[in-house]
């Protein structure tokens, strides 16, 4: 065996370990953040935790039902405006690509990705939350709605442009308008991909904790009022983890495992969702 | 014989600032088979794209000139391009059916033109999917996705969904140049199928294929129409030195 492929083999077997290692290294904080919910979580979900109101300071037991509510209540109200707003603009930056509008809407929505969370709570702090004095569901769910905004319209223009220029050309040389073909041809054959963009978008904002703390606040109540304040799992853990009560404790650990489930299930869906309409669209 | 269907008079067009047709004048005739051979970048496409105005997609892109059909012109003021389309039928080079049903597909010009009753579509759908010589192969999975055709069926659906609407003109842009030879033949037999009720333009880069379905020919070359004529007489005695080195595969 020559030198030069001693060599060769000894970078092979060196590139290789390498690339094990960094699996390693970005899988590790992965499974370790699902081991330790997991382990402390699961024993500390039960029916109560679903059902029950949460129990005066001092008491053990109760649940999160109301944080539970109160966080499917502000995705909802998130995905609400967010989804056709955010599709709305994703289609005009497709179909105008080039125009001055759309250049600054494409730039606005890259800034507003960098934004902190934080940063968007404040901001409809003052604009929804002062103006009024009172903290709300509504004020919360427009702040998580800010936050996948930009998520949707990129994901949407990215998605439109990867349609075949042909399926337009067949629509309107059948006769379609322009908007015809746009929301009978083009936006279907997109639409697996934008479904998951939304739903990661979703799954991201579910998790979002500083931007409510300055809107929807919290409630120790049962509230769905979009007027009131209302409880959300994440500033509901974050609460209870920062007291100095083992039950609740035991109680964020279960609403974090909650948390995580939630997105397991929004991406499972996802998936699922995608490949029901791709059985359709498949080329 | 007849007034031409379409007229086309002193026709150029424009990419930017980029001529690429220069003056073309042609004629053509009413439910007859009208080929459009030349080497790639000659126009052809270009041409047959202008005459539904599916180049107004195209940015920059405009043509001056005239094209008449049946006296009225295409790039009039007050042309209406939706109502044109609907006239002019488009099948084009790649098979593209919509992310539908092989129904849906079929149906989807008659929804865009305000629909019908269930029935209705229907019937059209069957008419429509025979006379593109495919009903006997999709009749008993309509309602499945378009995309599980083969590719000859795939265009043999865009033939039937641009025939659903009842067009006057089927333009054809190279049809079965992404087919095998079977699925060829088919499409080819189709165009002779259907032109006793269609007027039919056809871009082609197969000599064979212009020589079988058309009844006349035209030869395009850098943007400039060279020659038309029967496709008879453009195969054996052509006029044009050109032509005649093109047809018999001297260059090009």
């Amino acid at each position: 065996m020559t030198s030069t492929s001693l060599r060769r083999r000894l970078v092979s077997r060196a590139a290789e370990a390498f690339c094990a290692v960094s699996v390693v290294i970005a899988l590790l904080p992965l499974a370790l953040i699902l081991f330790y919910v997991v382990k402390e979580g699961i024993g500390a979900l039960n029916a109560d935790f679903f059902t029950k109101m949460p129990k005066p300071v001092g008491e053990a037991g109760g649940g999160m039902a109301n944080a539970i509510a109160g966080t499917l209540i502000l995705i909802a109200i998130a995905a609400g405006f967010a989804v056709p707003a955010g599709v709305i603009c994703g289609i005009h930056l497709s179909e105008y690509p080039k125009s001055a509008f759309s250049t600054i809407v494409r730039f606005a929505a890259d800034v507003l990705n960098g934004v902190p969370s934080i940063v968007v709570g404040i901001f409809v702090y003052g604009i929804l939350v002062l103006p009024v004095k009172r903290f709300s569901a509504l004020s919360g769910g427009v702040a998580l709605g800010i936050l996948m905004l930009p998520i949707v319209i990129r994901t949407t223009e990215e998605l439109l442009r990867l349609v075949p220029a042909g399926l337009r050309e067949g629509a309107l040389a059948l006769g379609a308008t322009r908007s015809r073909a746009i929301f009978t041809v083009i936006l279907p054959a997109a639409l697996p991909g934008i479904l998951t963009g939304i739903l990661v978008a979703l799954a991201r904002v579910a998790g979002e904790t500083a931007p409510l703390l300055f809107t929807a606040f919290n409630n120790r109540y049962w509230s769905t009022s979009l007027t009131q304040p209302i409880a959300s799992l994440t500033v509901q853990v974050f609460t209870y983890a920062i007291s100095p009560y083992e039950d609740w404790h035991r109680q964020a650990w279960a609403g974090a495992f909650l948390l995580v489930m939630m997105i397991l299930v929004l991406s499972i869906a996802a998936r699922l969702a995608v490949r029901r309409l791709e059985r359709m669209n498949r080329p | 014989m007849n007034e031409p269907k379409i007229h086309v008079k002193d026709f150029d067009f424009f990419y930017g600032a980029s001529k690429v047709l220069h003056g073309i004048s042609m004629d053509i005739p009413d439910r007859q088979v009208t080929a459009l051979i030349g080497p790639s970048g000659c126009g052809k496409s270009t041409f047959v794209r202008s005459i539904n105005r599916m180049n107004d997609i195209i940015p920059d892109a405009r043509g001056t000139g005239t094209i008449l059909i049946d006296g009225k012109n295409v790039y009039g003021r007050d042309t209406d391009v939706v109502a044109l389309r609907r006239r002019v039928g488009m099948v084009f080079q790649k098979s593209n059916p919509f992310p539908k049903s092989i129904f849906e597909n079929v149906a989807y010009g008659l929804r865009i033109n305000g629909g019908g009753s269930k029935r209705e579509m229907a019937e059209i759908v069957e008419r429509s999917l025979r006379r593109a010589a495919l009903w006997e192969e999709v009749k008993d999975r309509l309602h499945s996705s378009a995309f599980a055709l083969s590719g000859g069926q795939q265009q043999r659906l865009c033939i039937a969904r641009a025939l659903a609407v009842d067009p006057e003109i089927l333009l054809m842009d190279e049809p079965a140049s992404a087919l095998d030879p079977i699925a060829t033949t088919k499409i080819e037999e189709l165009i002779y199928e259907l032109k006793s009720n269609y007027t039919i333009v056809i871009v082609t880069h197969n000599m064979q294929q212009a020589a079988r379905v058309s009844d006349k020919t035209a030869f395009f070359m850098m943007g400039r129409l060279v020659e038309l004529g029967d496709t008879k007489t453009m195969f054996m005695t052509p006029k044009e030195k050109m032509t005649e080195d093109y047809v018999t595969g001297r260059f090009g």
